[in-house]
């Protein structure tokens, strides 16, 4: 099965000598046409999740579907490969199926728009852009139900098909689509976005190639892919040691009782080649929290992360690719077998980034090692029909992205409350408290959750979310039994928890992930994410630091002591600091490279006394 | 005979541009900007340019003046200490900062956060409660605050206080309550609050913005008495001070020290208004404007003479909603270094710049890198063997050296190289540019483009043709274009309220009154400056969205619209609007979110200057022979003495025209004619 694109214009086009500078502006040209996508969309886009949050992704591809600008790579050629049918002028391609395109887009509810540019009758380039939708239909509002054990439960399913044929609109495939989400409207809006920002990336590319000619566009794309092959090349060279080096993480649960599901990674070189082997990564889960990953993908995951160590300004690509083998093991929590359920697959994504980074800063830790920090986009659906008055009952439907601590890092502390991932924004309480049945009470960063270091985690974040109608909630979040792990002596951060206190004063620890959680106007409920872990040694910390957080009340006066620092009547007690700093040095024992905190077994034990919740117990995989 | 002075103070230089009145002669100056105390560079500039026009300074009547004083405090950290009392559970609006980490994937790995404005030391929380409607939830506890407000006054740090309450933007009363409390308490600090500042939605924006504008208020306070002191010494009482503001209209002096928040786009918004006035004289009303100067290039689109006016100012890395004209700035200007990445081998040009000190190479200050600057002199376009009243030596030599490295790295001739940069540094300007045209759905070849600031006229010809937006049009004094501005723009100020209602729900009657009610609060300003009600223009504004949408227009109406179309002129205009940006358009759901009135002062018109010397022939005007390099091979390029160039002669190129203050390019295959109002209208030879 492969896709064929349709030319009228057979002429092939022509590899010809192009002067360095004519790619170097081509290379900005494509780079502004990139940052007009994301333009185009956040200005078109209805949603508060691809307006406010961000949540999408641009891309542009030469002829041969490799991505030349863009952030998570291409998809082109494994869609290629999937998709049977002609290809022409004029189509836009649409389909959100992660099993129907080799996990380019890993949930539904990303929904991918593809566009192949022609010009005088031959194709020369493509555009593409996916989003996350509100909703996408299926078990519960905004389509992420956790309970869910199979892709059929996750809403509407789209294969690759034409949105539009020859330039025309397939408007009755279209309104099928639209009629099984919650959400029409902004669907419509955002999927109308996506569908103006590929075309607008496609007209630019039109016009360098009427600017530049058809063949110099064709050939300083190839010089754009080469440059990242030579910049990798130098990386893989550099910080891929021959010598195996392996690291492991766990998923605490899967939201039906099991866990912790093991990610495992093991890194080396061959020659100018980086392997990367998942082997040893548990089965796949029962739930939703599988995690698809397309290997390309993952080779894109660890080209951003190190290529700024060369040349910040490059226009990043797919150049490299040859030189990244990934393997991932079939039937796993990376690689799961159709049909298994996978929209809660945000965890473990974040998650493969704590892995990479460990694996890529062990070999100069005091350069290059962060702490684990907030690999996650944790949420929370708050739905149901507005039962203040004069609402007239009306449906609503939020979904939220929760934030937490940065990890500590070379470069500095972490940042509190803030995303790791690139564009995304909190929703102005403000705005959300005009538009929903909600009162946010408390918005502040959680005293001394950041894992304490020479450079803390940033803290969590604390929300107070007083609902003010009736409804029904969903929490999607980890880390809240194991530990954000902490890094050359840094401590742990604190873990994620999520209480609610009823109108009736009862209060009840709710789990890191519950779908269908009934609410009340007048409840409360605490949605607390986790902190990074420290980095370096806590007890070197300046303690005049230290006391700055504590008068910012970043940081407790009890807290101030896993520094060693001694705080009395708001001034550092510096002979009581010298003391504790020596009793606390000789007590611990030798300083490691990673600070996991306890094992996996000792979690079990205690965390109905730690985190009010049962502890899940060891899959059992079929 | 009476004179106006403009004054724009640049982080380089002082500019400054006397005006008479009746004849519209005019005088400029340059003098070295002073930033340790911008008012002594002003006060030599007055000096300087009084001593050489000959002009008595107690007849100048009015000083004009764009100033960055607002901008450097927040660039240089130098700002008060400020105190800050939010609702309680919000203390840390601002550390959370909307969760944002700038870059790509993994930019968070190298980001740190700079330091609060208003520290979280010096931030309280007051217990008190608004609801979305604005409904008061919880009273204000006002014993409560009193103490935390006295234990903070007794720091002894607060330079200045900010009051900023959830929702405090649909209503300001426990605002107001709070204020009056610390007034008691703080006596003679300044206070700002939120609802008074910026009374919009999101409470971070909201936040940030107040904060800010206490933030540089001590030193705005302190700058402009200083300055009105001074100035009334040399001038005489009557003299009026007035400043630019970021949205491009003027302020009073007291009103720009009261809310410095609307002054941090000072200094850009004169160059638009400068642009306008030359451009809307000579037909040309839709305009892009292109003010390159040595660390960035700025942007913006004009269309009917109307700069376009975003509700957000950006300041390094801090973004604020105050109304600022949409200028673009592009890390791209004369001073940017070129170098070449060793493993990728790819050409690249800034955004590192040399700036003033050490300068591009060619200026003989200490800078040995490469710039634009330098490949301009190297390919001739910058002759470094003619100065006109030039202060500024040019060593060619040490040019070619600095460009040679990069010829070196990338195996070329030093032509190629030089000529390599020029169109690196070009293509990124023109992203710009397409910013504000392409990006906003408008089509660069409907425009003229003016080219000013130092390095403009250099480049505008190249960026014409990149953006086939002609003619091309270089001002006069293109180098002093935003004293031109600053003294040529006039006293505005505006009255906003959120409104969040459905046009549908609104009737024409109670919109126009509530438009009235902003009306009058607004044109007090402007009656306390002494302009009375019949010199005054007013425009309505209303923000409007399609529900849902987390995205707004704002758009412009008179009295007399309203009057005659309903609230069709809020919501057809934005379905045409939204059509234009988006290609696609709802036919109802228009949702009014704020609402707003602008009242200006009504512009005396100035007389124009005479132009050039009308007897004079071309060859006349032909101050030396030379050659500049384009596009591979050696053209060779008479310089014009631009003074001598009179209304109705036409320079072929290759040439380039030359005046005290910049130097003008014009390419093979490309004329300027020069028009009535003495700008150079360069196109392509048909």
């Amino acid at each position: 099965m492969t896709a064929r694109i349709i030319e009228t214009n057979n002429t092939p086009l022509k590899k010809v000598e192009v002067e360095g500078v004519t790619a170097d502006i081509i290379e900005n040209a494509l780079k502004n046409a990139r940052i007009e996508m994301d333009a185009v969309l956040f200005r078109t886009a209805m949603s508060p999740g691809i307006r406010e949050q961000g949540d999408c992704f641009p891309m542009i591809a030469n002829k041969d579907g490799k991505m030349v600008v863009g952030q998570f790579g291409s998809f082109i050629g494994p869609f290629m490969e999937a998709y049977n049918d002609e290809i022409e002028e004029g189509d836009i391609i649409l389909t959100n199926d992660p099993y129907m395109c080799n996990a380019a887009v890993s949930h539904l509810p990303d929904w991918l728009v593809l566009k192949p540019v022609f010009k005088d009758g031959r194709h020369i380039a493509w555009t593409a852009m996916f989003g996350h939708m509100s909703d996408n239909g299926g078990m519960v509002p905004g389509s992420i139900p956790i309970e869910a054990t199979n892709i059929y439960q996750e809403g509407v399913r789209i294969p690759p098909i034409k949105l539009y044929k020859k330039g025309v609109l397939q408007s009755d495939i279209l309104e099928l689509i639209l009629h099984n989400v919650r959400t029409s409207q902004w669907n419509r809006f955002d999927l109308n976005a996506l569908v103006a920002a590929c075309n607008t990336a496609g007209k630019r590319c039109v016009e360098m190639a009427n600017r530049f000619g058809d063949d110099v566009l064709f050939s300083a794309m190839d010089i754009m892919l080469e440059r990242n092959y030579n910049a990798m090349k130098f990386i893989i060279q550099n910080f891929i040691p021959e010598e195996p080096r392996t690291f492991e993480d766990y998923l605490c649960d899967d939201g039906m009782g099991m866990g912790p599901y093991k990610i495992k990674c093991k890194m080396w070189r061959e020659g100018d080649v980086a392997h990367f082997d998942f082997s040893g990564t548990d089965p796949q889960a029962q739930s939703s929290v599988n995690f698809y990953l397309n290997e390309d993908m993952f080779k894109m995951f660890f080209g951003s992360f190190t290529i700024n160590v060369v040349d910040p300004h490059i226009v990043f690509n797919d150049g490299f690719y040859d030189l990244v083998d990934v393997y991932i093991p079939e039937g796993t929590l990376l690689k799961p077998k159709f049909p298994a359920a996978i929209s809660g697959r945000t965890h473990a994504l974040g998650r493969i980034f704590d892995v990479l980074g460990a694996l890529l800063g062990s070999g100069a830790p005091e350069q290059m090692l962060n702490a684990a920090g907030f690999s996650d986009s944790p949420h929370l659906f708050y739905s149901g029909y507005d039962t203040r008055e004069g609402k007239n009952n009306e449906w609503f439907q939020l979904f939220q992205i929760g934030f937490g601590g940065v990890p500590g890092r070379p470069a500095g502390d972490g940042p509190d409350g803030h995303s790791l991932w690139p564009g995304f924004t909190n929703v102005p309480n403000e705005f959300i408290e005009s538009y929903f049945p909600l009162r946010i009470e408390r918005y502040e960063t959680i005293p001394d959750s950041g894992g304490a270091g020479l450079h803390r985690g940033g803290n969590g974040l604390s929300v107070a979310y007083r609902f003010l109608s009736d409804g029904a909630i969903g929490i999607h979040d980890e880390r809240w039994l194991v530990y954000p792990w902490g890094v050359l002596g840094g401590q742990v951060g604190m873990r994620s928890t999520k209480k609610i206190v009823r109108i009736d004063g009862s209060e009840e620890w709710l789990p890191s992930k519950c779908d269908g959680v009934k609410v009340q106007a007048g409840d409360l409920l605490y949605f607390n994410t986790w902190g990074g872990g420290g980095w370096g040694d806590p007890l070197k910390r300046d303690p005049q630091l230290v006391l700055a957080d504590v008068n910012r009340v970043l940081a407790t006066v009890e807290g101030a002591r896993d520094y060693g620092v001694v705080i009395k009547d708001g001034a550092v007690d510096e002979a009581a600091t010298k003391k504790l700093r020596e009793e606390m040095a000789a007590a611990r024992g030798e300083i490691g490279v990673f600070n996991t905190g306890p094992s996996i077994e000792e979690l079990r034990a205690t965390c109905l006394a730690e985190t009010g919740l049962e502890p899940p117990v060891q899959p059992v995989f079929r | 005979m009476s004179y106006r002075l403009g004054v724009d103070v640049g982080g380089t230089f002082t500019d400054l541009m006397l005006i008479n009145e009746e004849t519209g002669a005019t005088f400029t100056a340059k003098v070295p900007s002073t930033p340790e105390d911008s008012s002594i560079g002003v006060l030599n500039g007055v000096a300087r340019i009084c001593e050489e026009s000959g002009i008595d300074p107690t007849k100048i009547d009015r000083v004009m003046h764009g100033t960055t004083v607002a901008t450097n405090a927040v660039l240089q950290g130098k700002g008060a200490k400020v105190g800050l009392v939010t609702t309680a559970g919000y203390e840390q609006t601002l550390q959370v900062a909307r969760s944002f980490c700038p870059g790509g994937l993994g930019g968070w790995v190298t980001f740190n956060k700079n330091p609060l404005l208003a520290p979280l030391e010096l931030t309280i929380g007051a217990d008190e409660r608004m609801d979305a409607s604005g409904n008061v939830i919880r009273e204000l506890d006002e014993a409560a605050l009193r103490k935390s407000l006295e234990k903070l006054k007794a720091t002894g740090q607060v330079e200045a206080l900010t009051i900023c309450f959830v929702n405090a933007y649909i209503n300001g009363d426990n605002e107001q309550k709070a204020a009056k409390i610390a007034r008691e308490v703080f006596g003679d600090t300044p206070i700002s609050i939120s609802s008074e500042v910026v009374p919009e939605m999101q409470e971070y924006e909201r936040t940030e913005t107040t904060v800010m504008n206490s933030y540089v208020r001590p030193e705005m306070q302190l700058y402009i008495d200083n300055l009105q002191n001074a100035l009334h010494d040399r001038m005489g009482e009557e003299l009026q001070l007035s400043l630019l503001r970021s949205d491009g209209g003027l302020a009073s002096a007291r009103s720009a020290a009261d809310s410095p928040v609307n002054m941090l786009m000072s200094g850009p918004a004169g160059g638009v208004t400068g642009a306008i006035y030359f451009c809307s004289r000579a037909g040309y009303d839709d305009i892009l404007t292109f003010d390159m100067g040595g660390t960035s290039t700025d942007v913006a689109l004009i269309q009917d003479s109307k700069a376009r006016v975003r509700r957000e100012t950006y300041v390094g890395d801090v973004k604020v909603r105050a109304p600022s004209v949409d200028v673009r700035t592009v890390g791209a200007g004369g001073g940017s270094i070129a170098f070449v990445p060793e493993l990728t081998g790819a050409l690249r040009v800034g955004p590192e710049s040399a700036g003033a000190v050490p300068g591009p190479a060619a200026y003989l200050k200490g800078g040995d890198k490469p710039t634009v600057c330098d490949a301009n002199v190297v390919l001739g376009y910058l002759p470094s063997d003619v100065q006109l009243g030039g202060k500024m030596q040019i060593s060619k030599e040490a040019a070619e050296k600095a460009v040679q490295t990069i010829a070196d790295a990338l195996d070329i001739d030093l032509l190629e190289a030089a000529e390599g940069i020029i169109r690196v540094a070009n293509e990124a300007m023109f992203g710009a540019l397409r910013l504000v045209s392409v990006e906003q759905g408008y089509d660069p070849r409907d425009f003229a483009l003016v080219c000013f600031g130092g390095a403009g006229p250099l480049h505008g010809n190249a960026m014409g043709i990149l953006s086939d937006a002609w003619p091309v049009i270089i001002p006069p004094g293109p180098g002093v274009l935003c004293a031109r501005g600053d003294a040529t723009t006039t006293v505005q100020d505006e009255a906003t309220r959120t409104y969040i209602q459905l046009a549908g729900d609104v009737s024409k009657e109670q919109l126009l009154a509530d438009l009235k009610a902003l009306e009058e609060r607004a044109a007090q300003a402007l009656i306390d400056d002494g302009i009375g009600k019949q010199d005054h223009e007013v425009v309505y504004q209303a923000d409007v969205r399609y529900v849902g949408q987390a995205f707004q227009i704002t758009l412009d109406f008179t009295e007399a619209d309203l009057q005659e179309r309903g609230l069709d002129v809020v919501t057809g205009q934005f379905d045409a609007e939204h059509e234009q940006l988006f290609s696609f358009k709802l036919s109802d759901g228009h949702e009014i979110l704020m609402i707003r009135a602008v009242v200006k002062a009504k512009p005396a018109d100035l007389a124009l200057p005479e132009v050039g010397s009308a007897d004079a022939e071309l060859k006349d005007c032909i101050v030396h022979e030379s050659k500049f390099y384009y596009d591979g091979a050696w053209h060779d390029a008479p310089l014009y003495d631009r003074a001598k160039l009179h209304a109705g002669i036409v320079v072929p190129g290759p040439s380039i025209v030359m005046e005290m203050d910049s130097t003008t390019v014009i390419l093979p295959g490309h004329e300027a004619r020069v028009d009535e109002i003495g700008n150079l209208l360069i196109n392509p030879v048909k």
